[in-house]
């Protein structure tokens, strides 16, 4: 009993004294900082910085590499928690959040063919272009949800991706995972978007879908400065979008939404927050 | 929806083999192993055959459904874990016995892991395991099998393997006639031993089976029983005396229900047929050693789970040798 | 007696020839418009050099070549230039397009000749060849004068001819070896004298065993000698036919040339022949129209351009809704969202599939199985690539050799649980290809 009480108790101490020992020789410098940082984003290395892992942007912040604004999950709460560790002054930013710029689901856009093969939009895009007629619509199949760290993105049953804005970090790891472009980033204070990606002709475009912008620019005629046209595609204009949603029973195809009163597009589970924009 | 036209990637034609087929092959074959078992062990038998594989399926569905997935009951993969799982305890297990190992072995062993195809180690083997370090008193009750059973002949009984561990224990040496009968007898089942273990008969019309339908191939069981052999006959070779015949461990134990059933489980072993022979030849080996000089009297089940471990491994260094790679340019 | 053969590889239990291998080779009539496409082969796309309105004959050229690997592109009718737009080509998507319509004269542009191959040089030969067109014709298109323009240092010793057709359904090669002997014998003695090799093989397999013997006949006591080989997919590719005749390893991302090989088509030499004698440009081939739900299965010599429509057309239709619609064999060739694709100089035919052949499955975990890797013909790993890939593991893709992938089908044919490996294989050289850059 005394010999396994004192055996074990030794190599125990042994081990002890080696790591202390190790733990002094073999110790790496760290700015006390970058490690003060570190406690402060909200470590889900999402890659959104362009930095590997939340460690690799906060060593670029602290050498001065990286913006204080540059972590998009964090936002402004973490800006201004990294500029007081650094004794910066954090310049404000606007929340910015994905959006599926599309409502083509499989009941209003047409399919080119049926697919058949393995689950992913990039895999399908390389077949034949994709089994969407239009070009720039969203094929639904669940490759940007897969990629979003937040689980912010949803396929509607009938085949249209949506994103909780949120939940959406603006981390922006879902827009090049789509092989259509069809994401991109708006503020999340806007509201009211043109949910469309196509830039074909009008009547093209209705052929192939309900609910497509057709280019007519009878939103532009409405409120002039908040939108644009280029190829036959309308876009909010998102600094000077004060009066856009005077333009959304002005639209013929009702591809302009006004989420703040109507809603996600049809099919989706989530709902907006009570409280007004 | 207009009538449209179908748009896959190449190839467009299809061999038409389906998982659910190849299932239902491996259960065809275990046809003959289990009612051999009903012949010999009567309605208790056929009762744990029951159990088990409805434990297996519904505990199947349940998961899926707790999961969120979609039923994967009808692949067939889950009825036949029952089925092994059942041919591997003794035919006097109680119901609640057979659903605990339905329990470990389709929600422990497989879907958390998740699923099929995901298990590194064979669900019916680690449900066996774990039953009988739990449970050891149950899952030792061994019964003497008698040719159409009737309940008035329920008797106790050692099995082979058993029998020669005692008297390895109690002399050194073997015991000088087997109480527990002939080769002949181990051959068509008259021992006693868990369900599917007695009959090598009718498992080897099985495999036979198996192999015809290409769901297996020559590669495990040859590694398997080549290995067993080579080793049990050498260790025979040198002392008789203690160490049994090659072909008693071939006949008895589960080495045939192991060698053709339990080793060569698709998703638990090696991709290439080079990795197979290996991994064969290593539960083969594996299972003389734990039976010999093991405290355990059966030896298949830890053997397999062991080289089931082992297989990532052998996979890396058996894949074969790619086409015109290493080749100099002329 | 034991027929050559590679390691790998599958026996489809039907090779579905029979629905048009008796069939004698007939001429497509001209369509109502013919679209050729401005990309048609494997090199840099030729440049337009017509435009709308313009009135040309047929063999004229309508797009020059962009250096060395690219080749010209004619006319395959005498008519009229209605637009150079972009139209839905035979890989399924939009491409740059002459479309011509008939007048229906059918004359040929002035100025056509061959050489003598017994007088010409060598430079003279590829030269003919090149302008004519040439390319590989068992659906890779790859530029036959750069195939015939080995590096100094690559020592050629044999030209081996691919007659084997292991794609199913198939049989217009069969059929030219049968009907059109003479030109591909003398073809391949044109290349034979180019490449300046003594000795040329056939390699055909063994289910069509009266090409084999008449060839063997034609062939007697000339240094051009018939092979027949056992009959597995995929016998075809071209690496597995220099390995099963040969014995020899193509190393991996090499070519033929490297173990002193060259392979080609017999409908590629027999275009030579004509290249080479008469001048004629590649405005035709022959195609195996075919299907179960075609009412007139067919082998059809038909224009560079003629729609899929108006084959099917030619063919009598179809008996039920198509299904599907293959450009080329079923287990290479790719689906097509429409039927007004043209075919196209790499075409070796069109198949027509009713729903009884399109399964939909659920695509099924991976169980381990096997299968895929003792079917590759590559001794690749299909479902380990798969595996990395879906978790984007593209270095370890790579080290699998994702890359010497020849997509040939064996593994998604086997495969239980449907996964549609060759699919996550390609995607797999994508991303290694897209990672490079």
């Amino acid at each position: 009993m005394i010999v396994a009480v004192t055996s074990l108790g030794g190599v125990a101490l042994a081990a002890a004294v080696a790591l202390g020992i190790a733990a002094k020789k073999f110790a790496v410098e760290v700015d006390p900082r970058e490690v003060a940082v570190m406690d402060a984003l909200p470590g889900a290395n999402c890659g959104g910085c362009g930095y590997p892992g939340c460690s690799g942007f906060a060593k670029a912040v602290v050498e001065g590499a990286a913006p204080v604004t540059g972590c998009p999950p964090g936002g402004g709460a973490v800006a201004a928690d990294i500029a007081s560790i650094l004794g910066v002054t954090a310049v404000e930013t606007e929340k910015m959040v994905a959006m599926v710029k599309c409502q083509g689901d499989n009941a209003k856009a047409k399919d080119k063919f049926h697919y058949l093969g393995i689950h992913d939009c990039r895999t399908a895009q390389q077949l034949a272009g994709g089994p969407k007629q239009c070009p720039g619509g969203c094929v639904g199949l669940g490759t940007c949800a897969k990629v979003c760290p937040f689980d912010a993105i949803e396929i509607t049953e009938q085949g249209l991706a949506v994103v909780n804005r949120e939940k959406c970090t603006g981390c922006q790891k879902c827009i090049p995972a789509c092989p259509r472009s069809v994401i991109s980033l708006a503020p999340y204070g806007a509201t009211v978007h043109v949910l469309c990606n196509s830039h074909d002709k009008g009547p093209v475009v209705k052929k192939y879908c309900e609910v497509g912008c057709i280019g007519c620019t009878l939103c532009k005629k409405a409120v002039p400065d908040a939108y644009a046209i280029e190829k036959f595609l309308a876009h909010v204009v998102y600094d000077q979008r004060e009066g856009s949603e005077a333009a959304v029973e002005k639209c013929p195809t009702k591809c302009i939404r006004d989420l703040g009163t109507q809603g996600y597009p049809e099919g989706s589970s989530f709902t907006m927050p009570a409280a007004n924009a | 929806m207009e009538k449209q036209i179908y748009l896959s990637p190449s190839p467009h034609l299809h061999s038409g083999e389906s998982t659910q087929r190849v299932m239902l092959d491996v259960i065809i074959a275990l046809i003959p192993a289990s009612v051999m078992s009903v012949v010999y062990f009567g309605i208790p038998a056929l009762l744990v055959l029951l159990y088990c594989t409805v434990g297996c399926v519904v505990a199947e569905y349940a998961c899926n459904r707790i999961m969120g997935k979609a039923s994967t009951v009808n692949d067939y993969s889950a009825a036949l874990t029952g089925i092994l799982l059942a041919l591997n305890l003794p035919p006097t297990s109680p119901w609640w016995l057979c659903l605990v190992g339905a329990f470990v072995a389709i929600v422990l062993a497989k879907q958390l892991f998740g699923g099929l195809g995901y298990n590194p180690f064979n669900p019916a083997l680690v449900a066996r395991v774990f039953l009988l370090i739990s449970f050891p008193v149950e899952m030792t009750a061994w019964k003497a099998p008698k040719f159409i059973y009737s309940a008035a002949d329920a008797v106790s009984s050692a099995t082979p393997l058993g029998e020669i561990g005692e008297a390895l224990m109690k002399t050194g040496k073997l015991p000088a006639t087997m109480q527990t009968g002939s080769m002949f007898d181990f051959f068509i089942g008259h021992q006693a031993g868990s369900m599917g273990e007695m009959s090598a008969l009718a498992l080897l019309i099985g495999a036979a089976y198996l192999l015809y339908r290409k769901v297996i191939t020559w590669h495990i069981p040859a590694g398997f029983v080549g290995a067993a052999f080579v080793l049990a006959g050498i260790l025979w070779a040198y002392d008789s005396t203690v160490f049994a015949s090659p072909m008693f461990h071939l006949l008895t134990g589960g080495l045939i229900l192991g060698a053709f059933f339990m080793a060569t489980d698709m998703v638990t072993s090696p991709l290439s047929a080079k990795g197979m022979l290996i991994f064969g030849a290593g539960c083969g080996i594996l299972t003389i050693l734990i039976r010999v000089f093991g405290s355990f009297p059966e030896g298949v089940s830890f053997a397999i789970l062991l080289m089931n471990a082992a297989v990532p491994l052998i996979d890396r260094f058996t894949l074969p040798k790619v086409f015109g790679v290493g080749v100099q340019k002329a | 007696m034991k027929l050559k053969t590679f390691a790998g590889g599958l026996h489809p239990p039907d090779d579905f020839k029979h629905f048009s291998n008796k069939k004698p080779i007939e001429v497509c009539p001209l369509p109502p418009e013919l679209i050729i496409p401005l990309s048609m082969h494997i090199g840099a796309p030729a440049e337009c050099c017509v435009k709308k309105g313009d009135q040309v004959k047929r063999g004229q050229v309508i797009a020059t070549p962009k250096g060395f690997v690219s080749l010209p592109i004619h006319a395959s009718t005498s008519g009229e230039v209605v637009a150079v737009e972009p139209r839905l080509s035979a890989n399924g998507t939009m491409v740059n397009a002459v479309v011509i319509k008939p007048d229906g004269e059918d004359a040929w542009v002035d100025g056509l000749e061959g050489v003598d191959p017994e007088k010409a040089s060598i430079e003279q030969l590829r030269d003919k060849i090149r302008d004519a067109g040439c390319c590989g014709m068992g659906g890779a298109a790859f530029p036959t004068h750069v195939k015939l323009t080995p590096p100094d240092d690559k020592k050629i010793d044999v030209l081996l001819l691919n007659g084997v057709e292991c794609e199913p359904f198939l049989t217009a090669d069969h059929r030219l070896m049968l009907e059109q002997a003479d030109r591909m014998l003398d073809g391949i003695r044109i290349i034979m004298q180019i490449l300046g090799v003594r000795r040329a093989v056939i390699g055909i397999e063994e289910n069509k065993m009266d090409a084999i013997e008449f060839l063997q006949q034609q062939t007697q006591g000339s240094n051009i000698s018939v092979t027949p080989l056992e009959l597995k997919y995929p016998q075809g590719c071209e690496k597995r036919l220099i390995n099963a005749e040969t014995g020899r390893e193509v190393p991996s991302g090499g070519l033929p040339m490297d173990v002193g090989c060259v392979v080609q088509n017999v409908g590629t030499v027999s275009a030579v022949s004509d290249a080479v004698r008469k001048g004629l440009p590649f405005i035709e081939r022959v195609m195996t129209i075919s299907g179960p739900i075609v009412n007139s299965p067919k082998n059809l010599l038909a224009r560079i351009g003629t729609p899929i429509s108006h084959l099917l057309e030619v063919c009598g239709g179809v008996k039920e809704d198509i299904a599907k619609v293959i450009h080329g064999g079923p287990m290479m060739g790719n689906a097509l969202p429409d039927i007004s694709a043209p075919a196209i100089r790499g075409t070796s035919g069109v198949l027509f599939f009713g729903k009884g052949m399109v399964k939909e499955r659920a695509i099924g975990p991976c169980i381990r199985c096997g299968r895929c890797v003792g079917v590759c013909p590559v001794h690749l790993a299909p479902t380990s690539i798969y595996g990395a890939i879906m978790n984007e593991m593209v270095d370890e893709a790579q080290t699998l050799h994702a890359r010497d992938c020849i997509e040939c089908g064996c593994c998604g044919y086997t495969c239980p649980s449907a996964i549609p490996l060759v699919q996550a294989i390609r995607q797999a050289k994508a991303a290694i290809w897209a990672k490079k850059k």
